[in-house]
């Protein structure tokens, strides 16, 4: 599956773990929730960046104190009409002010791409090729959004009291 | 009416673009119809029993004459030139093309219509009162805060893909034309008692396979944090709501799952964090949405014109006026409800040519503007009393003065099994079927009010639930079987209807109703009271009896 980040097709540097694979040496891993708190402490001693793949029934408060140090969360959409993941992103990026990489997995289509975005997510585990290689075109299809979120993007609202403003110094 | 700017065109614009690549992957096969599926529900198009059918979007009711234009225009070339007008604010055309669905869209768009999220599990086109800024006695005008929770749950993204679909509706009137009991969110528009506008926020109603009348979350929230508090119910909802059974993914579910306690601790828990977020309304945006609404130059009129006057002379003038024509907070004008009910013809439908009658209707007498009610009906908002003679004349010209407005044959029905894919029994039959029955004006007046509401499938489309009388289709033993229930009401005082019996089969649901409406006469204790208050009085038994005795 192609990865997206920082907007261009990039590779993976995480190897991802099952449960019970052995841990390697050295190198990036990506470990599910369930390994990660359960060995949280001797991943975060090795060499290489972790990262976490946490389910979207998962609340994600556990994860919380960790945050700090790791490299990566990897949210799931199982199914791309499953939208949990949006939320736990939002309140990852906006509530627990976490700057590392938010990943989408699973069911990843170009279509779901400016929500992602907007919800937080730099980096994209996509299903088509084509798609992936789509996104810097799909990304930038909508100019106006209606809501505020952690993205910073300037809301709809918000535009015309600037315009609004800039009118009244004319005048 | 509410006014779109350049910001507001540009989203809808690049909406259409989108969907028109996303129509295009489609029909090259790069999308499968699974992934493609929830795509085109997005954008209210559903593959139905013979076609596609295409759902487009009335925000709260209104629309301007150049949009019922647009409406038409889409009717007459891209489909079989009528509109079927919804419970829900939206029109529906049945026979569409997908290939020129991008082409229909983009038409609309020039208009300021859109068919965004009239469909899929995401917020859909947010309803309210189709009198709003006109109905006396109103708190203030609903649409404004109709149009801010519009603007925010479009495209929304952290709830576009929730567990099912989710409806918000409004009202700001004591009587509640807006069925707020029987939505996701019903929002009544309220004053605090230090003057300030706000919201009683009632949560997990709705119809459906599991009916109920939603539970008050709130007592007040104030304006300028009304969609934080949406947005932390969505959040609650999106969270823990069921994905496992599509029958039980609806938000009425988890709040009965949770009790309406547990739930709202939940979503006062997440409102906390964000209530004084960037979230938070200030009074200069909303003034902002207030002053893109425009409002008609009223004249100063007498209350009662000589045009008036005269016109009472005409029986069947007046028959129309008692029946059509509501009080307008303006002094010297009126609400002019349009029947959409002829005797015989599917409630709802319109064709291209009534559309455009209606506009050109509307601008010469109602400041160009029409409403859509939830009863599918339409209503002129601003007609000045002496233009009414003149108005009743052309309209029923056109075949749009029927003067049954909530008379018995003012039904709402689904399209059930003659369009839907989902019906289990044919709707609009029955109530073609029930309007000849009742044809008779004078009988039907002396009825007095009375809704009956008809679906063809479990999933209520046609509000059976809450008619006065409730007729339901299902399929049994490969015969459509019908249930009826009375007692049922969407207003104010919404209340789920009762079962009466058994259920009977399609040859017999006229004369089933009729038997119940000749109890009901039987009963009542006075000609005042009306069918809703006899059942509430004595209960279904002695309806029950009348109509079950001799079958």
């Amino acid at each position: 599956m192609p990865l997206v980040n920082g907007g261009k097709i990039a590779d993976d540097s995480f190897v991802k773990l099952a449960v019970d694979t052995p841990l390697p040496e050295s190198g990036d891993v990506l470990v599910p929730a369930e390994r990660f708190i359960a060995e949280a402490d001797a991943l975060l001693k090795r060499t290489g960046k972790v990262g976490v793949i946490w389910p979207n029934n998962r609340d994600i408060d556990e994860l919380v104190p960790y945050l700090g140090r790791i490299a990566a969360v990897a949210l799931v959409f199982p199914t791309f009409r499953d939208g949990r993941a949006y939320s736990q992103a939002r309140l990852l990026r906006e509530r627990y002010n976490y700057r590392g990489e938010l990943r989408a997995t699973g069911q990843i289509l170009r279509d779901q791409f400016v929500f992602m975005l907007r919800a937080g997510f730099d980096s994209f585990e996509v299903k088509k090729q084509a798609d992936a290689e789509a996104f810097m075109q799909t990304a930038k299809r909508y100019s106006v959004f209606y809501q505020p979120t952690g993205d910073g993007r300037i809301t709809a609202l918000h535009r015309r009291m600037q315009l609004r403003h800039s009118e009244g110094v004319g005048t | 009416m509410y006014a779109y700017d350049e910001i507001d065109r540009t989203l809808v614009n690049e909406r259409v673009s989108e969907f028109r690549d996303q129509v295009k992957r489609r029909l090259s096969g790069e999308l499968t119809e699974d992934e493609f599926k929830i795509l085109r529900l997005q954008n209210g198009v559903y593959l139905q029993l013979h076609a596609y059918m295409f759902r487009v979007a009335i925000p709260y009711g209104t629309l301007a004459t150049n949009q019922l234009r647009a409406l038409a225009h889409v009717a007459r070339k891209y489909d079989r030139s009528y509109g079927h007008f919804t419970t829900r604010q939206n029109i529906q055309f049945n026979w569409i093309k997908l290939a020129e669905l991008p082409d229909a869209l983009e038409d609309l768009a020039r208009v300021g219509i859109h068919a965004m999220q009239t469909s899929g599990n995401n917020m859909r086109n947010v309803t309210s009162d189709q009198w709003a800024g006109v109905a006396p006695g109103e708190i203030e005008d609903p649409r404004i805060w109709s149009e801010l929770i519009r603007q925010h749950t479009t495209l929304h993204p952290e709830f576009s893909f929730l567990p099912r679909k989710f409806k918000i509706a409004i009202t700001a009137s004591d009587h509640d034309r807006a069925a707020i009991k029987i939505h996701d969110i019903g929002l009544k528009l309220i004053k605090n008692e230090k003057g300030e506008t706000g919201f009683e926020v009632l949560v997990g109603g709705g119809l459906g396979r599991t009916p109920f009348i939603g539970k008050t979350i709130k007592h007040f929230v104030h304006g300028r944090d009304i969609l934080s508090y949406i947005e932390a119910i969505l959040r609650v909802y999106n969270q823990y709501g069921r994905r496992d059974n599509i029958y039980k993914a609806r938000i009425k579910i988890l709040v009965h799952e949770l009790g309406i306690e547990k739930f709202s601790r939940e979503v006062e828990e997440e409102w906390q964090h964000i209530r004084n977020s960037s979230l938070q309304i200030d009074d200069e945006v909303i003034e902002d949405i207030r002053s893109r609404f425009t409002y008609p130059a009223y004249e100063k009129l007498p209350h009662m014109p000589d045009e008036l006057r005269q016109a009472a002379a005409d029986a069947d003038f007046e028959v129309w006026r008692k029946n059509s024509v509501a009080p307008h907070k303006v002094q010297g004008y009126s609400i002019v409800t349009i029947s959409l009910k002829p005797i015989g013809a599917p409630p709802g439908d319109a064709t291209a040519d009534q559309m455009d009658a209606l506009a050109d209707l509307a601008d010469k007498y109602s400041f160009g503007e029409i409403r859509v009610g939830h009863e599918q009906n339409l209503a002129l908002p601003h007609v000045a009393k002496r233009d009414l003679p003149a108005l009743w004349k052309a309209l029923d010209k056109l075949g749009l003065a029927t003067p049954n407005v909530n008379l018995i044959t003012d039904i709402i029905a689904c399209p059930g099994l003659d369009y839907c894919s989902l019906a289990n029994a044919r709707s609009i039959p029955i109530a073609q079927e029930l309007t000849r029955r009742f044809a008779n004006h004078e009988l039907a007046n002396l009825i007095g009010r009375l809704h009956i509401n008809i679906s063809g499938c479990i999933n209520a489309c046609g509000h059976h639930h809450v008619g006065h009388i409730g007729i339901l289709g299902v399929e049994k033993n490969g015969e459509e079987v019908y249930q009826i229930t009375i007692g049922g009401r969407a207003d104010e005082g919404a209340a789920l209807g009762n079962l009466i019996g058994p259920g009977v089969k399609f040859d017999e649901v006229a004369d089933v109703i009729e038997d119940v409406v000749e109890a009901y006469l039987a009963l009542r204790e006075r000609p005042e009271e009306l069918f809703i208050d006899t059942v509430k009085r004595l209960g279904v038994e002695p309806f029950k009896e009348r109509v079950y005795a001799t079958r």
